[in-house]
């Protein structure tokens, strides 16, 4: 795995003429604000150190833009909301922009989508992006007109002043539009003031909003390629170590359109013991698929079951020698011996699947000596190394080519089934489809891991809160997939995956923490992991929130007031300009906020109550505040939830619509993974793996939602993941306060 | 050699009588707006109408549609499909859009039975939709405005 060591390209900003318009282009690294903050930040939550998202935009001569869009189209709206930076700043009519979603090409830079980073790390670059173009635009204008290009400004795709105007195309058609940028200039481009913007936070529609509303839109489920056949896999008894010993396909000679049934060789080992069925059509081979009979070696982990998995977790949190250091301060270890007292609890996470409702597929065609393969992809950058290692070809002979993906999640940013496609489609010579029927999909899911943490909390004599100790240990994702961004220990020792951490370092002040990362080798051993949407503080946040409320229990304090007394931005918590203005006060003013919304504090009936979580999103490095209520009604073992109130910080909202509809979705994933979802393996795999069994939450489950998004014009924060992360922590607070039981598994399960 | 209507168009194929309608409709007759999810009709994706009423494709076979008319997202052309596409694009309803196609057929037939259906009654016939995004409350106000006429909250 060669990520970590990804070489930067620092090429400059780019613009000249190009064929009928001007072609601008730029390859600076850059999440958020400089290069050097930029990259300390990442590097210290674990994230990638390179993500480079080279963007590309065209203004034609007939003032046509065109924004070339890198990242993956999976709901987000992605592509408009980046596309309003690079034109507020630029000045155009945007009714005359459009988007690109581009294939994978080395051009691009760092190709990744996820960890709701996508606006975060392209805002600097695509609003300097835009400012050069504007700069280009009306320099040339200026020398076209005749006026002082001071007295020039860039509006609706026309420069104007001096009373003189010129359209965008009248310029790119007749003006000097060569020119470069150094980094230096690049980053001394004047941007907008916030109050200047024309496109940023005001209402706009998604331009993928009117294909996706005819059936138009095309998934990498709906190519097609001449002369190609269809795969579909069975299965191996575990992920890892199984070998096909025997194929009998004699039951299935007689099924019309049948093939064959190959075997691959993986040298990537992510794929084991997978046995294809060829087809003429795709329900020929699944039902040849259930007639083909396939034995096997099974690997060592073929009965591993999800008691096993959580045991191992629980031996492992309950060793404190065990883990990496995540989080130092003060000196936890004296305060627990000082203690007057102390408490702990243990929370556990079941494992559940992304079930993205598009199945993964993969179509790859060999061609002219490159490996094409067509199919939805959040991580291109990740799965182009492992395809070409796998293939053992260069990686420059791979190429990804995009779709909208139906739904990710996480779940594409590995694209391991374009390697079991990858490999047939060279064994057979010709264009391979490769389907997934759900059961499969499910099996072969880079699930979220179960996971067990456990938390220890000491007091003095006064019963002030002292020290909390939190170790939590589950499946990474990061050590299966990316180990090259696993994160250094604090103290200098041992590896930690963020992305199975990340939400432990809170905006709580307490003088004395402690938290360690451990990896459960079981977890690890028996599937791959995978990223969930939220993911390390999707699940982190159910131990830290919970303990916060049995903390206030125990203390007899009020859950918001005791949150409020901690979160008071002082130190380590004051936050850092511009990526944490505010710090954990920006944390209190949304936790007041939703206070107040949601009446708290008023009396409900009988078995009904309001509980309360908050989150600072995904990366303590690049935090959205979150803070919610939830509203519950308790009748015997049935918990339902009535009411949801979040009021949410996200900095500067681009896309305000695409921002709410976000919300509202991470927010109800947070319902359905507090109540509705989870799966356990048994035998070596998950066992529920289709929707009569797997039960995400429906219309009929929509409890009431109010949701608010605060005004600002701070940097904007990523919105995919966020409003997920406190939801369930509410929920199973509000059952406490209900019931008086605690609850510490999800899903929630009353007897 | 089964035939059926397509929307509107006569259409054959020779698949086994068992072959789920949906491939047929996907791969012979390349129309790809009907999606696959489940495979066992507990998703939606696959809605598709026969003689104009709502039905899952994936767990159709090609023989139960011999001489009938399919109806799929490409040729819904009702009132109600209309009004539904545009307070799809109105409400910004879809997010990763892959459920949408279903979500729509089933909608227009609960708009054909029911012109001004409550907020329960809405909400009780879609519960067998399921949109992954969880883009339910857009649905659902969509569904109202579409009922009202197609007009629109904002």
């Amino acid at each position: 795995m060669k990520l970590g060591k990804q070489k930067v390209s620092r090429r400059s900003f780019l613009a000249g003429s190009v064929g009928t318009g001007v072609v601008m282009g730029l390859g600076t690294v850059l999440p958020g604000c400089s290069r050097e903050t930029a990259v300390e930040q990442v590097a210290a939550t674990g994230g990638s150190k390179s993500f480079s998202p080279a963007v590309w935009f065209e203004v034609s001569n007939e003032g046509d833009i065109v924004v070339n869009i890198t990242k993956a189209e999976m709901g987000q709206h992605v592509g408009t909301a980046l596309a309003r930076i690079v034109a507020d700043e630029l000045g155009a009519d945007w009714d005359r922009v459009s988007l690109a979603h581009v294939d994978s090409d080395p051009k691009w830079g760092y190709m990744v989508t996820g960890g709701s980073w996508s606006v975060v790390t392209s805002f600097a670059m695509l609003s300097q992006a835009g400012a050069a173009g504007r700069m280009i635009l009306i320099d040339a204008a200026a020398a076209l007109m005749d006026v002082d290009a001071s007295e020039l400004t860039a509006e609706n795709s026309t420069v104007s002043g001096g009373g003189k105007s010129m359209s965008f195309a009248e310029i790119v058609s007749n003006g000097d539009v060569s020119r470069s940028f150094t980094d230096e200039e690049l980053a001394a481009m004047p941007i907008k003031a916030p109050a200047d913007r024309k496109l940023i936070g005001e209402s706009t529609r998604a331009l993928d909003v009117p294909e996706k509303s005819r059936g138009e839109a095309v998934y990498g489920l709906d190519t097609e390629l001449p002369g190609m056949v269809y795969a579909h896999p069975i299965m191996a008894p575990t992920r890892y170590g199984s070998t096909v010993t025997s194929i009998d396909d004699s039951a299935a000679k007689d099924i019309a359109g049948y093939q064959q049934t190959i075997t691959i060789d993986d040298p990537s080992g992510f794929v084991q013991g997978m046995a294809l069925v060829i087809a003429d059509s795709f329900p020929a081979a699944m039902k040849a698929s259930d007639a083909v009979k396939v034995d096997w070696d099974a690997g060592k982990t073929a009965n591993v079951s999800e008691a096993d998995i959580q045991a191992e977790g629980q031996r492992l949190v309950d060793d404190k020698t065990n883990g990496t250091l995540f989080v130092n301060e003060g000196d936890v270890s004296s305060a627990m011996d000082a203690a007057a007292d102390t408490m702990a609890s243990t929370y556990r996470t079941s494992t559940a699947l992304h079930f993205t409702l598009e199945p993964q597929n993969a179509l790859v065609e060999f061609k002219d000596g490159k490996c094409h393969v067509h199919a939805g992809n959040q991580w291109q950058s990740l799965i182009i190394p492992v395809l070409a290692q796998s293939l053992e070809m260069e990686e420059s002979d791979i190429v990804l080519h995009t779709y909208y993906l139906g739904g990710g999640f996480g779940r594409r940013l590995f694209g391991d089934q374009m390697i079991p496609a990858a490999h047939a489609a060279r064994q057979l010579g010709k264009p391979v489809k490769l389907i997934m029927q759900r059961d499969e999909d499910s099996m072969f899911d880079c699930v979220r891991s179960a996971s067990v943490a456990k938390l220890d909390a000491a007091f003095d004599a006064d019963g002030n809160l002292t020290a909390i100790e939190h170790a939590a240990a589950a499946g990474w994702p990061t050590l299966a997939m990316a180990p090259g961004f696993l994160g250094d220990g604090v103290d200098g020792n041992g590896k930690f995956d963020g992305f199975s951490i990340n939400g432990s370092d809170h905006w709580y002040s307490i003088p004395n923490q402690r938290v360690r990362a451990i990896n459960n080798k079981l977890a690890q051993d028996s599937f791959l992991p995978g990223w969930w949407r939220a993911v390390g503080p999707g699940w982190i946040a159910w131990g830290v929130e919970s303990f916060m409320d049995e903390i206030a229990a125990k203390m007899g304090k009020d859950p918001i007031e005791f949150r409020l007394s901690l979160l008071d931005g002082e130190g380590r918590n004051a936050g850092a300009t511009p990526m944490q203005t505010g710090g954990a006060n920006r944390l209190a003013a949304v936790l007041a906020d939703v206070r107040d919304r949601s009446g708290w504090g008023r009396s409900l009936p009988d078995g009904e109550a309001l509980g309360v979580a908050v989150s600072h999103g995904q990366e303590r490095a690049m935090p959205t505040w979150t803070a919610c209520v939830a509203h519950v009604a308790v009748d015997g073992a049935k918990v339902k939830v009535k009411k949801i109130w979040q009021t949410i910080d996200c900095g500067t909202a681009v896309h305000p619509e695409g921002a709410m509809a976000q919300v509202e979705g991470a927010t109800l994933w947070g319902v359905s993974i507090a109540l509705h979802e989870g799966t356990s393996f048994e035998n070596g795999h998950v066992k529920v793996r289709n929707l009569d069994a797997y039960t995400p939450l429906r219309m009929a489950d929509v409890p009431e939602l109010d949701l608010k998004l605060m005004e600002s014009s701070e940097h904007p924060m990523g919105l995919g993941e966020p409003p997920l992360i406190a939801v369930a922590p509410a929920i199973g607070n509000a059952v406490f306060a209900a019931t008086g039981k605690r609850v510490r598994d999800l899903p929630i399960r009353l007897s | 050699m089964i035939e059926f209507k397509l929307n509107g168009q006569s259409v054959q194929s020779d698949s086994p009588e068992d072959t789920p309608l949906l491939w047929v409709i996907r791969d012979e007759l390349k129309l790809k707006g009907t999606k696959f999810g489940c495979g066992i009709a507990q998703c939606g994706a696959c809605t598709v109408h026969l003689e104009g009423t709502a039905l899952r494709s994936c767990k159709t076979p090609l023989s139960a549609v011999a001489g009938l008319n399919v109806t799929t997202i490409e040729g819904l052309d009702s009132p109600q499909g209309d009004a539904l596409k545009k307070a799809w694009v109105d409400e910004q309803v879809p997010q990763c859009g892959y459920c949408q196609s279903g979500q729509i057929m089933t909608a227009e037939n609960l708009l054909r039975q029911n012109p001004n259906p409550t907020d329960e009654e809405i909400t009780e016939y879609m519960t067998g939709n399921l949109c992954r995004c969880m883009s339910y409350v857009r649905i659902h106000k969509a569904i109202k405005a579409a009922a009202g006429g197609g007009e629109v909250s904002s």
